[in-house]
């Protein structure tokens, strides 16, 4: 039976190939357009550490109190980074299962080989716990030893791409790479590593970048060598001493740090450690309001920093508008192509089909239409997604991709979505009075 | 003609009137807000940053195994080699000037604080004020820049300082634009006032005033202060330093690509990369590329939505000519003109295109709320939507044209002709 209609409906949409094709093209651009929308707002608020991300937490404290809000923040939020005192308090107590303090490094590394001349790298400095924290995947060797961080050793992760650049893709670990004019031991190389957004460090990185994280070296290491950040530094107040060790002193927030916290006692205990810290800060007079902490975990901090772009979700809603209107449309249209076959209706019920039949055959013939939009909503979401590229930021074109999962739902999308426009019509369709009609004719 | 016939017409086949009211109605109350995004975007765009862009290109590099900058012999040390390479550059044929400059208006990293008339009350300042951007330089800012001085004087050699990059301190005499100066001084007599930086306790003096200087910030947290800007006659060092250079006119792709061996030449332990020297225009096209964006991407959907309501209507009106092919015959039987059925389908199509304009008049206010609600929109102003109302009607009698042609064209010996 089912092939029976699919005749009938090949055969009714060749009869008027325009209204057709004005339907397909309708379907077609909608769905493209809203596809091509959501493989960027996909790409944009997706979950960049699936499988950890409600046990990673980010710690806030309230070190500028209310004083350094300034007149126009109304919530009561504390400062989303950490001051390096803060920061060094809470390795101290570690108090987590894995947790890493954080800045972000932008040192030149000078090439082995005479003739080239030294290139920038960015990067991060960070504790030897970043790296089983985050599951970072090694190439070559592993991070470095929790005594390597005691001791300041002179060791560095670095990339895969820059291991390509310096060592030409060999195994490079035990071999010396010269950082900010200093020599460092590879003790690893990290295998593909890019997480979108940078989660560990939201308030630096802006959330998406194109770059690459290419050194990685121990967070005392480079306090001790004065490697300045290169990231964002915010003050309540200025410093009172100058230069790196003045903003060491300071109040000024520079720091990202995560924390490993794997269950419910876990967070609580932390939470409450932070608020007697914080305590403990207002007992000593360095902090003169009551504790004010967060700790969210990484889904809440990406929402609570919204890394998703406004900019992302407005396209995507108006995409979905123009797929309403198309349906809305595509409505339409059906609901006149289906009257107008009133009489044939008419002759097919009067032979005995009964009204589910009616509906089987126009929901099939909606439904071809729907794929036949589908498979044009395919190719112009392919041109959609390719197009970004050159309209859309960099670092946030290079995430929106084309991949099964976003081409299975375009072509469901589709069909799905004209079915349920030719609801209606199929309905008005059903109605149709036999007597009527035959009588009429 | 009175509308009575036509409407009893329009009740009989009420759904279709209602699908493509809804299509118009929706169809306005997006292309409204799309429209506003992009005139919005283009606004920002295209707002000029008070620089001569042309002719204007920066470089920014670092140098290798540099000393720190947190004490004063290393200090000097890093400002002894900015000076050798500001002397390079000034040197080459195809420069005109150089400036040392720690940002520029649209490259996004800004060095903020606030300025005020009173004086901090402790050492350690606060940010109250007014909130401006700093911009450190010398005296060949002006001239480099292109910025117009509009009152008081430009910085001489003499009231150029140095100091390190983490330094505190606040200068002597300062250059604002005249949005700051205005804004400190409302009666528009800032030249010559005493103001107060960061909270320090020294006091500050006002010596000249320019007309326009974007901060560098090009995000909305930027749009209180965008033409706050304070020039300060300062030097910056650090193991990095920016060099705004202005070529000689026709000369940039030349000055640009003599840089690179130069600062080589003058230095060779540094960092200089693809990204090292920019054009102006590269950074202002970085800068404003999410605008572009998003006007173009709003500029598609809004073609996209026209042209599916347009042959919307189009498809319905035919099927509904089609439909009424008798009646019409019926009609010019009894004597109605050409011009009558041709008017009548357009009059039908203005009752429906207005209902829906009516519709998507509140869509459009209601959609605008929701977008002002969860993301910064501005308040969408009526002329967009009065122009909105205009151009779905005018699509509406563009698109009924065509059909309600045919139906004029039915020959009245149709009403004789069995059905």
């Amino acid at each position: 039976m089912f092939n029976y209609y699919l005749e009938l409906a090949l055969r009714s949409l060749k009869r008027s190939p325009g209204l057709t094709a004005l339907m397909v093209l309708a379907i077609g651009f909608g769905v493209a357009a809203s596809m091509t929308t959501w493989s960027v707002f996909r790409a944009v608020s997706g979950d960049p550490i699936p499988w950890k991300s409600s046990k990673l937490f980010v710690p806030q404290i309230d070190m500028w109190g209310p004083k350094g809000r300034g007149p126009n923040k109304t919530d009561n939020e504390p400062p989303d980074a950490l001051d390096y005192t803060d920061a060094m308090a809470l390795m101290r107590a570690h108090r987590g299962k894995l947790q890493s303090a954080m800045y972000q490094i932008s040192p030149s590394v000078v090439p082995a080989d005479a003739g080239k001349h030294p290139i920038n790298v960015s990067g991060h400095a960070v504790y030897s716990e970043f790296f089983p924290m985050l599951d970072v995947p090694f190439l070559y060797g592993n991070g470095w030893s929790a005594d390597d961080d005691t001791q300041r050793a002179a060791v560095a992760v670095i990339s895969g791409k820059l291991n390509d650049k310096l060592f030409g893709g060999a195994n490079s670990v035990g071999r010396t790479v010269s950082i900010e004019g200093k020599d460092y031991r590879v003790v690893g190389v990290l295998g593909n590593w890019n997480p979108q957004p940078r989660f560990y460090d939201v308030v630096n990185t802006g959330g998406f970048s194109t770059g690459v994280e290419d050194v990685f070296i121990p967070f005392e290491r480079a306090i001790a060598m004065g490697i300045p950040n290169d990231g964002n530094t915010n003050c309540s107040e200025t410093p009172a001493e100058s230069g790196f060790v003045g903003l060491q002193r300071s109040s000024c927030i520079w720091i990202a740090y995560m924390v490993q916290l794997d269950d419910a006692a876990a967070v609580s205990a932390y939470r409450s450690w932070l608020d007697g810290y914080a305590k403990e800060q207002q007992t000593a007079g360095r902090f003169s309001w009551a504790p004010n902490n967060r700790l969210r975990d990484v889904p809440a901090f990406l929402d609570h920093e919204q890394v998703v772009p406004s900019d992302t979700k407005v396209s995507l809603l108006v995409a979905l508008g123009l797929l309403i209107v198309c349906l809305v449309n595509t409505a339409g249209l059906l609901l006149a192509k289906f009257l107008r076959r009133s009489s044939e209706i008419g002759v097919r019920r009067a032979l005995g089909a009964p009204r589910m039949a009616i509906y089987a055959q126009f929901l099939t013939e909606a439904g071809m239409i729907g794929l036949a939009g589908g498979v044009l909503g395919l190719l112009l979401t392919g041109v959609g997604v390719a197009s970004v590229s050159w309209v859309l930021p960099k670092d946030i074109a290079a995430l929106a991709r084309l991949d099964f999962s976003l081409l299975a739902l375009t072509l469901l999308v589709a069909v799905v979505a004209t079915t349920l426009a030719g609801l209606y019509p199929t309905f008005r369709a059903s109605r149709v009075q036999p007597a009527w009609q035959l009588k009429s004719n | 003609m009175t509308l009575h016939p036509m409407i009893a017409a329009l009740r009989r086949h009420k759904a279709g009137v209602v699908l493509i009211a809804l299509q118009i109605a929706l169809t306005l109350a997006i292309v409204c807000n799309a429209v506003f995004i992009i005139g919005q975007r283009v606004e920002r765009v295209n707002r000029p940053t008070g620089l001569d862009e042309s002719n204007l290109f920066l470089v920014s590099q670092q140098w290798v195994g540099a000393p720190s900058g947190d004490d004063p012999a290393s200090v000097e040390k890093l400002d002894s080699l900015q000076q050798a390479d500001l002397a390079a550059l000034r040197s080459l044929p195809d420069v005109a000037s150089v400036t040392p400059i720690n940002s520029l208006p649209l490259l996004n990293s800004s060095w903020n604080g606030a300025v005020d008339l009173k004086p901090g009350t402790t050492g350690q300042g606060s940010f109250n004020g007014t909130r401006t951007t700093y911009y450190f330089s010398d005296e060949q800012a002006l001239s480099t820049l292109g910025l117009h001085l509009v009152a008081g004087r430009n910085f001489t050699v003499a009231d150029v300082q140095h100091r390190g990059f983490r330094d505190q301190g606040e200068p002597s005499l300062v250059i604002l634009t005249k949005a700051l100066g205005d804004k400190l001084f409302p009666k528009g007599d800032a030249l010559g006032k005493v103001i107060f930086l960061n909270g320090a306790t020294t006091p500050t003096t006002i010596i000249g005033m320019v007309e326009r200087m974007q901060v560098p910030g090009t995000g909305s947290w930027t749009n209180s202060f965008v033409w706050n800007a304070t020039l300060v006659p300062t030097r910056l060092d650090a193991n990095f330093a920016r060099y705004a250079i202005r070529a000689k006119p026709g000369r940039l792709d030349a000055a640009m690509h003599a840089v690179t061996p130069t600062l080589y030449a003058a230095n060779p332990l540094r960092v200089l990369d693809d990204d090292s020297v920019k054009s102006f225009a590269q950074i202002r096209a970085e800068a404003y590329r999410a605008d572009v964006g998003m006007a173009i991407l709003m500029g598609v959907v809004c073609l996209i939505l026209l042209a599916v309501t347009a042959a919307g209507i189009v498809g319905l009106t035919s099927f509904w000519v089609g439909q009424r092919h008798r009646q019409i015959g019926v009609r010019r039987a009894l004597g109605a003109r050409k011009i009558d059925i041709l008017h009548y389908f357009q009059i039908e199509n203005l009752v429906i295109a207005s209902v829906g304009a009516v519709i998507g008049l509140m869509l459009a206010i209601g959609l605008n709320v929701l977008l002002m609600q969860s993301f910064e929109m501005e308040r969408l102003p009526v002329a967009y939507v009065l122009a909105g109302i205009v151009m779905v009607l005018a699509l509406g009698q563009g698109a009924v044209f065509v059909p309600a042609r045919r139906a004029s064209n039915v020959p009245p010996v149709v009403a004789t002709r069995a059905a």
